[in-house]
């Protein structure tokens, strides 16, 4: 699905990814943990397209595409969805109505038609209800005054809306108390099949024991210099990332 | 002795236009040409033309006196309204003059007699400026309304101004009279489709009587390239409503002067407008709300959007006098600008003279959330989709006051014709 090669992305002249090496396959939910300040959210902005970043090496096949020559919202289109970190707020811009343009547009771009009033509504009314989000939530303005837990809820929510091929979800499990952790990982969990797969950022392993992944990585200093099965995730519960850190910085030494 | 004449050029475009042949009172065409012959054209000097430049104006040389044939069909905005086009400044029937309303007569300035016309210009010559002693002077026609008492129009009055010529200069007076209790609203459009210098100077005089509701759309959108000064004096008695939408999407340069003198008690006053622009364009809007009476709301909230080396001027003014307790005055500006060659002049004032009132005005000048065009676009949606979404959610406040559809419809036209809005 998604092949990631010795990616490097800096930023203000900063490198920040120093050589990433990541490969998904379809039905693969992979995990990737690491201290704060390791890049983690820079490749989950870097695979959405932020402008921002600089890549200068490196290279990502998405399903056959050269994603990294792709707009932002081709990157979407063909199936690539971010749950943001930090989801923006957009005052005057109903979720509902720019869901309905982004799920037109998309449909457009893969030459379909339009999609139905009523069957745009019966989706809404299906997808909220799967994340537990108040539809008058799904209705008003994009995250405004929405509290951080609703925030995360409305990530999922639009993932579900748009169905997409690979998500990445950025601490989206960071602020929620357990109820909503085990929504929002409900409503992953209902969205995984064969054909999709799922990059989980995350900081807890909590989030872990309500999404299963196939593998885990710990990202530090710009690269993947662990990976192991999702008992790797216990472990750096258990003993931190110090360990890690003083491998690698031994190895570079 | 040799006197030397300065020839301005005020006397230039003079020189090219007709002296008008409406029926006025001597007295007050003398009045006005004397203003005429000690001024010229204002320039950025002056306090109120500060950030507007004239020369794109005081440069014309007027054509005038073309008169388009009967067959010509000329643009609608709302297709039930009873309609008056005035082309080249010429008052045109579209709806017949007897399938006006009851209680509702409409006559041309040059159909009336001296005394009529000599009420209608007598106030207006006091202080007058050069747009508007101009505008006398030079008189092309315009139309005088009386709504009677108590009458309710079903469908709006739409007064359509368009020049068809490149360098027509049409001076056009109108005046609305609401008379007590009555209720009506105006669409009154600039839709000039002359390819450039074309040039309305327009004049509007409206009286609000006790408990009547007046409320006025007005669009300016011409053809890229052609030039509108509009001088608008709204006068309200007790209990009136006056409502006026200003929505400017295109025409070269744009000025509104909008006066609002609230001299009854029990009144509410709302002014909203909006600009939307791009390439030259330059679009200012002066308002004045006078209140001289307590009791009275009023609300201001104008919103522009300017792209490229557009340029956007808001002053706005509230006046609340001594007497004028109880006055809750709100007045808000907000501007986006889209472009780093874009500017916009705000600059929103209170005068305050009483002490029992609540007041409040701001002006705000931002970009747009670029967070929020990255979150729009990795949601699938086009740079331009994302950005017109944004602009449109930032001026939606302004353009959801307009509660007559086919006005609405027909902005949508404009925006996604001009602005390649999608819909
Ligand atoms: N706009 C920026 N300018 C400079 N440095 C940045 C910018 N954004 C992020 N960084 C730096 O990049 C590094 C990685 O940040 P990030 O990817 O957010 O880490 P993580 O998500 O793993 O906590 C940090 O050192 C951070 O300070
Ligand atoms: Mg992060």
């Amino acid at each position: 699905m998604i092949k990631i090669e010795n990616l490097h992305a800096s930023i203000e002249g900063k490198e920040i990814l120093k050589g990433l090496n990541l490969t998904v396959n379809a039905g693969e939910v992979h995990a990737i943990m690491g201290p704060n300040g390791a890049g983690k959210s820079t490749l989950a902005s870097v695979l959405a397209g932020r402008e921002e970043y600089e890549i200068t090496a490196g290279s990502v096949d998405f399903d056959g595409n050269d994603l990294l020559e792709m707009s932002t919202e081709d990157r979407a289109r063909e199936g690539l969805f971010l749950a943001f970190q930090y989801p923006v707020e957009i005052p005057g811009v109903s979720n509902v109505n720019f869901l309905k343009t982004a799920v037109n547009e998309i449909r457009e771009y893969k030459g379909l038609e339009p999609i139905s009033a009523k069957d745009f509504m019966q989706k809404v009314r299906e997808k909220s209800a799967l994340v537990e989000l108040d539809s008058k939530l799904a209705s008003r303005a994009v995250n405004e005054g929405f509290s951080g837990g609703e925030k995360k809820r409305n990530e999922i929510f639009q993932m579900a809306m748009l169905e997409p091929k690979l998500a990445i979800l950025d601490e989206t499990d960071s602020g929620l108390d357990i109820d909503a952790l085990r929504i929002v990982a409900n409503g992953v969990n209902k969205l995984k099949s064969p054909e999709n797969a799922c990059i989980v950022i995350t900081h807890y392993q909590r989030l872990l024991d309500y999404i299963i992944p196939d593998f885990v990585h710990v990202l530090y200093n710009g690269r993947i210099v662990k990976s192991g099965p999702k008992e790797l995730a216990l472990e750096l519960e258990e003993k931190g990332y110090d360990w890690i850190k003083e491998e690698v910085d031994s190895v570079n030494a | 002795m040799e006197t030397i004449i300065n020839t301005t050029k005020l006397d230039v475009f003079r020189s090219h236009l007709t002296p008008t042949a409406i029926n006025l009172p001597s007295a007050i065409v003398q009045e006005v040409n004397a203003v005429l012959d000690q001024t010229d054209f204002p320039t950025t000097r002056q306090e109120a033309w500060k950030y507007t430049r004239v020369g794109k104006i005081a440069a014309i040389s007027a054509q005038q006196g073309i008169t388009p044939s009967d067959d010509t069909s000329f643009p609608i905005i709302d297709q039930e309204a009873y309609t008056i086009h005035v082309v080249n400044g010429q008052p045109i029937w579209t709806t017949a003059q007897d399938k006006l309303p009851q209680g509702v007569h409409i006559k041309t300035l040059s159909s009336c007699n001296e005394a009529e016309l000599q009420q209608l210009f007598e106030k207006k010559i006091q202080g007058i400026d050069v747009f508007q002693a101009l505008n006398i002077a030079y008189l092309t026609d315009g139309l005088f309304i009386t709504v009677d008492e108590n009458v309710s129009i079903d469908h709006p009055i739409q007064l359509l101004h368009l020049n068809t010529t490149d360098s027509q200069v049409s001076n056009v007076s109108h005046f609305i009279s609401a008379h007590k209790g009555s209720k009506a609203s105006f669409i009154i459009g600039s839709l000039s489709s002359a390819n450039s210098n074309s040039f309305t100077n327009s004049s509007l005089n409206v009286h609000v009587a006790e408990n009547a509701t007046l409320t006025i759309d007005k669009l300016q959108v011409e053809e890229e390239g052609n030039l509108i000064v509009s001088n608008e004096l709204v006068t309200q008695e007790n209990g009136s409503t006056f409502t006026i939408n200003t929505i400017t999407l295109n025409g070269s340069l744009v000025r509104n002067n909008l006066t609002i003198e609230v001299d009854g008690t029990n009144c509410t006053t709302n002014l909203n407008g909006a600009y939307l622009l791009k390439g030259n364009q330059h679009v200012d809007n002066h308002t004045v709300v006078d209140h001289k009476q307590p009791h009275c709301n009023s609300n201001e909230l104008y919103k522009g959007v300017m792209d490229d080396q557009s340029t956007g001027v808001f002053n706005g003014k509230v006046f609340v006098r001594e007497d004028a307790q109880k006055i809750n005055a709100f007045q808000s500006n907000g501007n986006v600008l889209l472009s780093d060659s874009a500017t916009i002049n705000s600059k929103p004032e209170l005068e305050i003279y009483a002490d029992d009132v609540k007041c409040s005005h701001g002006s705000t000048t931002g970009q747009l959330d670029e967070e929020a065009v990255f979150y729009l676009r990795a949601r699938g949606l086009s740079e331009a989709s994302a950005r017109q979404l944004l602009v449109s959610a930032f001026i939606s406040d302004v353009l959801d006051k307009i509660e007559n559809d086919a006005v609405g419809t027909f902005i949508d036209d404009v925006l996604s014709n001009r602005f390649g809005w999608q819909r």
